[in-house]
């Protein structure tokens, strides 16, 4: 309560920090989806890492024209479809991960639609990025130059909205190959491969400096107030149905045998 | 940005159009236009209760989820099956080819909190103003 009336007299709305390390992703995403809608509050979850490689699709995701079906079944990759829009992407223990869950009103002069809130995002991470790389935000990706190293998403209530991203700090050049080329990417790409398109993080800053920044540039903005583990499931309700999910095996078994030629000459058959 | 009149109109910027005893339900030109390009709309079932203010269906345009809520409460009694499809009805043609659901309204004093064209019209040019 004290803490409130000092950021009221400041003037900057408050934000509750949690940090995690190596929070599994689907845990992740169900807490922000939780929290997004049924808290009032702003927050910055940072995981530093998830706890095993992962594929996340956006809400509209297709598994079979966006996967390598195959390897991503035989090697047992998890397969999650995510709340939010836009693109695939696979994370493991050198992804950072770096979310912010607002009120619609909290950030002076950002509307809750896509394009503003990622203008705002992208002066954001120009001030975590100064002077290192060339940053910027290309095509609504976080670039050094032509090549992303962040992934971004959305998801907009009536009031309220997410804002997240996976940051590459390293990546296994292995798990980007059950990544298909995905049909809708951004014109920079040029039909890039992935081990072409992206990079890793680690060329340009330390892990810890990365985060430091990252919540020294949300200063400028809210008053930031570590909360704990604890903290964020005070204000939880009990029963929230997620719509993040872990696709199942007969899933990505069914999507990649309707990849396959001769599939409806066999089901009519039978 | 296109205001039509005979529609109502609320601060979420979704537009309720009356026929008969069933009521017509879609997002505004702003909205389609502060959106942007839109890939994919998930839609309620028929059948499926709405609420005044709740929300009915998603919206992904630029990498982003963004609910719908429905101006007026109800049961769900169609729904543009066409948006399946060609989820960029809801860009070109907000207030007619993209309509989204068709509402038996369950609640005919709510129009009242609704805003006419004139007020949507300056509710627009207010919010956008102050950002």
């Amino acid at each position: 309560m004290g803490l409130l009336r000092q950021s009221e007299k400041l003037g900057l709305p408050l934000m509750n920090l949690v940090r995690f390390k190596g929070m599994p992703i689907l845990d992740q995403l169900n807490l922000e989806e939780k929290l997004l809608r049924t808290t009032s509050d702003n927050w910055c979850i940072v995981n530093d890492g998830a706890n095993a490689p992962t594929v996340v699709m956006g809400v509209s995701g297709k598994p079979a024209e966006l996967l390598e079906l195959e390897s991503v079944i035989g090697d047992n990759v998890p397969v999650i479809k995510r709340f939010t829009g836009g693109g695939t992407v696979i994370v493991d223990e050198g992804t950072i991960f770096v979310t912010l869950i607002c009120n619609k009103d909290a950030v002076p002069k950002v509307q809750p639609y896509p394009r503003s809130i990622m203008s705002w995002s992208g002066k954001l991470y120009d001030e975590v990025f100064q002077g290192i790389g060339d940053f910027q935000l290309r095509e609504n990706d976080y670039v050094f130059g032509n090549r992303k190293f962040g992934g971004n998403a959305q998801s907009i209530t009536k009031d309220r909205w997410i804002h997240h991203t996976s940051f590459l700090w390293d990546y296994e050049d292995r798990n980007m190959t059950y990544l298909k080329l995905p049909s809708r990417a951004p014109e920079y790409r040029s039909a890039r491969d992935h081990t072409e398109f992206v990079c890793r993080m680690r060329e340009y800053l330390q892990r810890s400096a990365f985060i430091d920044k990252t919540i020294k540039a949300l200063d400028n903005y809210f008053m930031v107030q570590p909360a704990t583990p604890a903290d964020v499931n005070s204000c939880q309700v009990a029963k929230f149905a997620h719509s993040t999910r872990l696709l199942s095996k007969q899933e990505l078994e069914d999507a990649c045998s309707s990849t396959k030629p001769g599939t409806i000459a066999q089901s009519a058959s039978i | 940005l296109a205001v039509l009149d005979g529609l109502k109109y609320a601060k979420s910027h979704e537009w309720v159009k009356h026929e008969g005893d069933v009521a017509l339900v879609g997002i505004t030109d702003h909205a389609q236009d502060h959106l942007g390009e839109v890939v994919f709309v998930e839609l309620p079932e028929v059948g499926a209760a709405v609420s005044q203010g709740g929300s009915f269906a998603n919206i992904e345009s630029v990498k982003a989820t963004s609910d719908v809520n429905s101006p007026v409460s109800g049961e769900v009694v169609a729904v543009n099956d066409k948006l399946g499809e060609a989820p960029g009805l809801v860009n070109t043609s907000p207030y007619e080819d993209g309509w989204m659901i068709k509402v038996k309204p369950s609640n005919a004093s709510e129009l009242g909190s609704l805003m006419g064209p004139k007020d949507y019209t300056k509710f627009c040019e207010e919010e956008d103003a102050a950002h």
